[in-house]
C-alpha cells in the first residue's frame, strides 16, 4: 500500500503532547514513526507549510439523516460535509425514519456507511421508538456495532426508566447520551426564557428545565456508576452541576456546541429560524460559563449538534420551523474564533477539545497521531480568511447562521485511513 | 415630517413621533366617522386583504369597516376556509394573494413575529391585526387615543394593565406605546401571568391590586382565557376573581375620573363585574369606535398617504 509523507507542518497532537513543526509520515492507513527507504522513494508528499497538522476532528454528536429524512442530508453528503470541515470521525443520531431501535437499522446504515468518506458510526435509541415507555434492545443494538445510546431530541422523561437504561447499558459497556431536557416545563417552548422571550412574545424554556435532567442523571451516574454523557450544555447552572459532579468523582461528561458558545438569545430579536435549536440559545452569562468549562475540563469536547434541515422546513413562521442548524463545515473557524481568538485558549487546547477529548467519550479509535494510530488527519490554515456559502458547500441543506459570512481558518486537507479524501475545496 | 413607513408591524419599533403622527391622523379620521357621509375616497381602487389565521370578529370587523370607509374593496380570509389548511404555506398563501393584485395584506396570526416574516417575503404593506403574544399595535394605537381623549397628555399619568400579561400581545403594545408616550406603568396581577421579566420593558411589576390601583389613572383590563384555567399558571377563574378581578369595591380605589378600559371579548363577571364594566368611567365601546378611525389612519399612510393631506381642516 501507499505511503504519504506530510512535510514541514506545524504538528499537533495533544494525545502525545506533540506541538511543533516537522513531518508526519502514513503507510498503510497508519501512523508510522518514520518510512523506510523504499516506501520513502514510492511516497507521496504533501507540502504543508504554514499549516497546522493535527488529528482528524471527531463529533460525537451529527445527524445524517439516513434512513428516512435523505431530503435534508444523507450519510454520504453529511459525511462529505464532515470531510470538508475537517472531521474523520462522526458519531450519528439516531432518530432517523425509522428510529435506530432495531439491529436492521444499525445493519442498514453500517452497509450504507461503509462507502462514505469518513468514519461514521451509529448510535441506537435507548427507548423502542424513543417513545421513552420500555427499553430499546441495548444487547442487540451492541452487537449490529452501535457505539452509544441515545434518545437524542427527546429526553427520557421517567426517571424510573432512565434508572434502568443505564444500568442495563451499563453491563454491555455502552455509555448513555442524553439530551437533557424536562419536558413538562418547555411544552411549545421556542427559545429561552427570559427577557428576550418576553418581549418577543414567544414561548420560554428555561434553563431550569435543562438542570433539573443534568441533576438527575448525575444522581443516576453515582447511584449506578453507569457513564452519562450530557449533549449540548446549554445553561450555566448545568456547567457548575456538572464541574461539582466532576470534582465528586461521578461518571459523567459533557460537550458544548459551536453555537452555545458563539450567540446568545439576542440573534433572536428578528424571528430568524437560523438561530433556532433545542436546547435554545441562552445569556451572556450562560455563553461564558460554557466556555469557562471548555477551559477548566468540567465539560469535555465539543459537538456541532449538526442538524439539517430543508429550506422550505426552515423558511416560514418562527413557531413553526424545526430546532437545528448545520455545523459540521464551520465548526473549526468558529471554535478558533471564539475560543482561541477570543477566550485566549491554546490552539492545541481547542484541537484537544475536538479530537481526543471527544474520541475518548465513546473510547473510538480517533483522535490522535501517535504510530500505530488510523492515519486520520486534518490540515488546516489558521489564518485564511475565506467566505463561507452554503450554496456550493457540501451539506445537503442550507441551515446556517454562518451563512455568507467570512471565517478564519480553513480546512485544506482531510485525510481518513491515510487516504486524501478532501483537498482544497474539492472531494477526492 | 413625511410618513415613510410601508408596513406597522410593531409599536417597538415606532418612534415617538411616528406614534404621534398615527394618532393626529386618527384624529381627523375620527371627525369623519362623526359626519352623516363617512366615506371618504382616499383609498378608492385600491384592495385590501384581511388575511386571519387566527379567529377574530371585533378587529376583522374594525379594519374591514376602516377600509370600506376608505373606499377601498376588502377581501376577508378565514383560516377555516382557505388553504392553509391543505398544508400551503404562508409564504405561498401570501405571495398568491399579492399575485391576484392585492395591494395590501392585514394578518391577524398566533405565531408570534409572522408579520415580519410576511413583510420580508412580500414588496406589498403589512399590517400586523396581532401576531401571537408578541404585539397588536393597532389596540395599542386605539387604546392610547382613546386615553387622550379622556384625559389628555399622558406624560406622568399611571396606567394599570390587570391581567394575563404573559400571553397578551395587547399588553406588550400597550407597554411599548405608553412608556414612549411617557406614562408610568404597572402591570399586575399573579406572578404566573405577570412575571418579572418583564421589568426589562420600563414597566412595574406588582402582585398587590390594592397598591397597584391607587391613584391609577387608567385601569385597563385584560380578557382571562378560559383555557388558562386548571393548568399550571392559575387554579380556578374563581379564585382569579377574588383576587384580582375588578368589582365595585376595587375600582373605588382609583383616583376619581380615572377611566376603566379592556380590549374586548369581556368575561363578565370574571376579570370585570357587569357594573363595573357599564359604568360611566369604563370606555369600552368608545375604544371599539375610536379603533375604526386608527385603523383607518394606519391603512391610510401604510397605503403611502401622508399625515397633512387629512389634517387640513375638513370643510
Amino acid at each position: 500500500m501507499s505511503s504519504l509523507i506530510i512535510k514541514n507542518g506545524r504538528v499537533i497532537d495533544p494525545a502525545s503532547q506533540r506541538d511543533k513543526t516537522g513531518d508526519l509520515f502514513i503507510a498503510d492507513g497508519k501512523f508510522v514513526k518514520s518510512l523506510t527507504a523504499a516506501q520513502k522513494k514510492t511516497a507521496k508528499v504533501i507540502d504543508a507549510k504554514g499549516l497546522v497538522v493535527c488529528p482528524g476532528l471527531v463529533d460525537i454528536h451529527v445527524h445524517f439523516r439516513e434512513p428516512g429524512q435523505t431530503h435534508k442530508e444523507t450519510i454520504l453528503t453529511g459525511s462529505q460535509a464532515a470531510a470538508a470541515g475537517g472531521f474523520t470521525t462522526v458519531v450519528c443520531m439516531p432518530n432517523t425514519s425509522p428510529v435506530v431501535d432495531n439491529a436492521s437499522t444499525v445493519a442498514l446504515i453500517k452497509s450504507v456507511a461503509a462507502n462514505a468518506p469518513v468514519h461514521v458510526y451509529p448510535t441506537g435509541c435507548i427507548t423502542v421508538g424513543m417513545k421513552g415507555q420500555a427499553l430499546a434492545p441495548h444487547g442487540s443494538l451492541q452487537k449490529a456495532g452501535v457505539v452509544a445510546l441515545t434518545d437524542d431530541g427527546l429526553c427520557v422523561q421517567s426517571n424510573e426508566l432512565m434508572h434502568r437504561a443505564v444500568e442495563y447499558a451499563k453491563m454491555f459497556g455502552l455509555s448513555i447520551l442524553d439530551h437533557c431536557q424536562d419536558e413538562s416545563m418547555t411544552e411549545k417552548a421556542v427559545m429561552n426564557e427570559g427577557v428576550v422571550s418576553t418581549r418577543l412574545g414567544l414561548k420560554g424554556w428555561p434553563h431550569a428545565a435543562e438542570d433539573i435532567i443534568v441533576a438527575r442523571n448525575i444522581i443516576l451516574s453515582r447511584y449506578t456508576g453507569a457513564h452519562i454523557h450530557m449533549q449540548h450544555i446549554s445553561s450555566a447552572h448545568s456547567v457548575e452541576l456538572m464541574r461539582q459532579a466532576k470534582k465528586d468523582g461521578v461518571n459523567v461528561t459533557a460537550e458544548a456546541t459551536p453555537h452555545h458558545i458563539a450567540f446568545t438569545e439576542e440573534a433572536l430579536g428578528t424571528y430568524d429560524t437560523h438561530f433556532k435549536m433545542n436546547p435554545p440559545l441562552r445569556t451572556e452569562k450562560d455563553r461564558k460559563a460554557i466556555i469557562a468549562g471548555l477551559r477548566d475540563g468540567t465539560l469535555d469536547c465539543i459537538g456541532t449538534d449538526h442538524a439539517p434541515h430543508a429550506p422550505e422546513e426552515k423558511d416560514r413562521e418562527f413557531d413553526y420551523a424545526p430546532n437545528g442548524i448545520i455545523g459540521l463545515e464551520t465548526a473549526l473557524p468558529v471554535c478558533l474564533d471564539i475560543l482561541v481568538k477570543k477566550s485566549k485558549f491554546q490552539l492545541s487546547h481547542v484541537i484537544d477539545l475536538m479530537t481526543r477529548k471527544a474520541a475518548d467519550i465513546l473510547k473510538l479509535p480517533a483522535g490522535t497521531l501517535a504510530p500505530g494510530a488510523v492515519a486520520d488527519v486534518c490540515l488546516f490554515d489558521p489564518a485564511e480568511t475565506w467566505l463561507y456559502n452554503t450554496y456550493g458547500a457540501f451539506s445537503k441543506s442550507i441551515n446556517s447562521p454562518w451563512d455568507k459570512q467570512n471565517l478564519t481558518g480553513r480546512v485544506k486537507t482531510t485525510i481518513v485511513s491515510g487516504k486524501v479524501v478532501y483537498n482544497n475545496g474539492k472531494m477526492v | 415630517m413625511p410618513w415613510h413607513r410601508k408596513h406597522l408591524l410593531t409599536i417597538e419599533e415606532l418612534k415617538r413621533s411616528e406614534i404621534e403622527q398615527i394618532l393626529a391622523t386618527a384624529g381627523a379620521f375620527r371627525r369623519i366617522l362623526d359626519r352623516k357621509v363617512k366615506k371618504v375616497p382616499a383609498l378608492r381602487g385600491k384592495t385590501i386583504v384581511n388575511l386571519f389565521l387566527e379567529p377574530s370578529t371585533r378587529t376583522r370587523i374594525s379594519f374591514e369597516m376602516a377600509a370600506k370607509l376608505l373606499s377601498a374593496d376588502v377581501i376577508s380570509f378565514d383560516a377555516a376556509a382557505s388553504s392553509t389548511t391543505k398544508g400551503e404555506t404562508l409564504r405561498d398563501t401570501a405571495q398568491n394573494i399579492q399575485a391576484l393584485h392585492a395591494d395590501m395584506i392585514v394578518l391577524r396570526h398566533a405565531a408570534s413575529g409572522s408579520p415580519l416574516y410576511l413583510s420580508k417575503v412580500l414588496g406589498i404593506p403589512v399590517v400586523n391585526a396581532g401576531d401571537g403574544a408578541h404585539e397588536h399595535p393597532t389596540q395599542a394605537l386605539l387604546d392610547v387615543f382613546t386615553m387622550r381623549e379622556k384625559l389628555g397628555d399622558l406624560k406622568g399619568r399611571k396606567v394599570v394593565i390587570l391581567g394575563d400579561i404573559l400571553f397578551s400581545r395587547v399588553a406588550r403594545s400597550n407597554i411599548h406605546a405608553l412608556t414612549k408616550l411617557g406614562a408610568d406603568v404597572t402591570i399586575v396581577g399573579p406572578s404566573t401571568l405577570v412575571p418579572h421579566w418583564f421589568e426589562s420593558m420600563g414597566v412595574r411589576v406588582s402582585h398587590n391590586l390594592r397598591e397597584a390601583l391607587a391613584d391609577a389613572d387608567v385601569v385597563m383590563l385584560l380578557r382571562i382565557q378560559h383555557e388558562r384555567q386548571g393548568s399550571s399558571h392559575f387554579p380556578s377563574l374563581g379564585e382569579y376573581t377574588s383576587m384580582f378581578g375588578l368589582n365595585y369595591t376595587r375600582a373605588s380605589w382609583v383616583k376619581p375620573g380615572a377611566i376603566i378600559m379592556h380590549p374586548g371579548p369581556i368575561n363578565r363577571g370574571v376579570e370585570i363585574d357587569s357594573d363595573i364594566a357599564d359604568s360611566d368611567r369604563s370606555v369600552i365601546l368608545q375604544q371599539v369606535t375610536n379603533g375604526i378611525a386608527v385603523r383607518m389612519a394606519v391603512l391610510y399612510l401604510c397605503a403611502g398617504g401622508q399625515p397633512e393631506h387629512v389634517l387640513t381642516p375638513v370643510e
